[in-house]
């Protein structure tokens, strides 16, 4: 192999390298996991004690719900959250209850929210802490007793200047 | 070029003959002032704007609670000498910090307030960062809402000016850095993933999401010195009022925005 | 504890409303620490219920992972005039209400 030919192949491997471990240091292997049909709630697991006892081993099946919080959020404290589902919010057809999770939060039930055929609208905003970045879940519990689940991913980033006032 | 520059010394010569200072050099010239929130993000920026979700209001709303509420000895309350605040005290905090007539000091708002309740109320003066002065501050200010700032740096004023002017541009922490090498100097540009702001403080009281609560602009910069690795003086000193007094004064014409909502 | 609501006065029968509020509290995570080095305890608003004329329209079980000074969004079908209660109570017990009245018209 001449020298050119060396050289180029190591640059290639020094970039395959780099590409590979660069990535995790911002987003760690896997916050990469995707919801996928099989696991909906990805990256929780419906076997996760917490999921358990709201779903009580249900299957949970993707979709229905929209969960928003900003791609970027300036501060972990506070973040803004809105989640909706797709429900008419009849008495034969509506939302019982819609379930935030938290990836990476040391609590990580965030919050439960209840509603019923007298919303009107199954939608609820409100502001969430988030300990870093990490994927959010909403899983929402219909009359019929289906779970659906919807997902968003953050990027929370640190303050550039210390605060100790 | 010879004629130009006699010219320009004439003209320095003239203004110190009427026995005023030479003009003042602005850091950034007036035309180009940008409030704080001209940095935030779109939801901080909606939040601010927001009369029912931006948390500062809770701090307004007790304020105008405590307004009316009598204090101190005297049992008399901020309303039974002011009466409503809507009228009283629109364009007030804008004129701060100012000098007291009276005692020759520079006060505050925070100043003021604690010296009207110690003097007038025969109360006690509330603690910096307190719920109680954060509330009357915060309400006090609001009312000055969209009102420009504008202080007096003349007479008495201009030793405290020239002070914090000092302040300013002094390097100062382990990082040795002054106001101006970010405010002044890289507004605009970003430090990790912010963009630094010009450091204005037309919008304090603040609620911060770093602090989860309302603080005061002395908290605001206790903040920024503990970020340069600088000596956070105590609540209340002498040259916080002297910086609060320049920074006023660089911040003319923008309107009050207070309470406002940041990072 | 101040809390500010937001809604509307006067609405339309089976029209959906939406109902908004701030409510004043640390929600402390039981997570921070002071200058001194000790854990500040925990003490967030971990229930929050909404009546409209007695009957409970929306309720939230809530944690710290929810921000201080909480804010909440959430929508009801104007039936009958009336009252709406806001109740929510905190770790350590303290209980609060907030009450607003509404007009319904047919």
């Amino acid at each position: 192999m001449s020298g050119a030919s060396r050289a180029l192949g190591r640059r290639r491997f020094l970039a395959a390298m780099a590409g590979s471990i660069a990535l995790p240091a911002v987003f760690p292997r896997r916050v990469l996991a995707q919801a996928t049909i099989e696991n909906p709630i990805a990256p929780l697991d419906q076997l996760d004690p917490l999921v358990w006892v709201v779903t009580k081993g249900a299957p949970v099946r993707k979709g229905r719900v929209q969960l928003e919080l900003p791609q970027l959020a300036e501060n972990g404290n506070s973040v803004p959250m809105k989640v909706s589902v797709d429900s008419p919010m009849t008495a034969k057809e509506h939302v019982r209850g819609i379930h935030l999770f938290s990836e990476r939060n040391p609590v990580r039930n965030m919050a439960s929210f209840y509603l019923g055929p007298r919303a009107g609208r199954a939608e609820v905003v409100s502001r969430v802490r988030l300990a870093g970045s990490q994927h959010v879940v909403a899983i929402a519990e219909l009359s019929d007793g289906s779970f659906w689940a919807g997902s968003a991913a953050v990027v929370v980033t640190l303050s550039a200047c210390l605060d100790e006032s | 070029m010879k004629r130009a520059s006699a010219a320009a010394l004439a003209c320095a010569l003239l203004a110190l003959a009427a026995g005023g200072a030479p003009a003042q050099e602005r850091g950034i010239a007036l035309d180009q002032l940008k409030s704080g929130s001209a940095f935030l993000s779109q939801d901080l920026r909606a939040l601010q704007g927001d009369e029912l979700a931006n948390p500062a209001m809770l701090w307004v709303e007790r304020g105008e609670k405590l307004w009316r509420e009598p204090g101190g000895k005297s049992a008399k309350s901020c309303a039974s000498c002011h009466q409503d605040a809507s009228i009283g005290m629109r364009g007030v905090a804008a004129r701060y910090p100012q000098i007291d007539a009276a005692s020759g000091k520079l006060l505050n708002l925070e100043g003021r307030i604690n010296q009207c309740r110690v003097e007038r109320q025969s109360a006690e003066p509330l603690r910096y960062e307190s719920e109680e002065l954060l509330s009357l501050t915060a309400f006090v200010t609001h009312q000055s809402f969209g009102v420009p700032v504008g202080v007096s740096i003349e007479g008495p004023a201009r030793a405290h000016f020239d002070a914090g002017r000092t302040l300013y541009y002094q390097r100062r922490g382990q990082m040795n850095l002054s106001c101006a090498q970010c405010h002044e100097a890289n507004w605009g540009k970003r430090l990790l993933a912010e963009t630094i702001s010009q450091g204005h403080p037309n919008a304090y009281p603040a609620y911060r999401l770093e602090w989860q609560t309302t603080g005061s602009l002395q908290r605001r910069i206790r903040a920024c010195l503990s970020g340069i690795r600088a000596e956070m003086l105590p609540y209340g000193a002498p040259e916080y009022l002297d910086l609060e007094l320049f920074l006023a004064w660089r911040a003319q014409g923008l309107p009050v925005e207070a309470p406002g909502v940041r990072r | 504890m101040t809390a500010r609501v937001q809604m509307p006065r006067a609405a339309k029968r089976g029209e959906v409303i939406e109902v908004r509020i701030l409510i004043q509290h640390a929600m402390e995570t039981g997570y921070r620490h002071d200058e001194v080095g000790h854990a500040i305890k925990r003490n967030v608003i971990n229930a929050f219920s909404c009546r409209y004329n007695g009957v409970e329209v929306f309720r939230a079980d809530l944690s710290s992972g929810i921000a201080a000074n909480p804010y909440l969004q959430f929508y009801t079908v104007a039936e009958a005039s009336g009252a709406f209660e806001f109740t929510w109570i905190d770790d350590e017990g303290k209980q609060e209400i907030e009450r607003q009245p509404i007009v319904v018209s047919a």
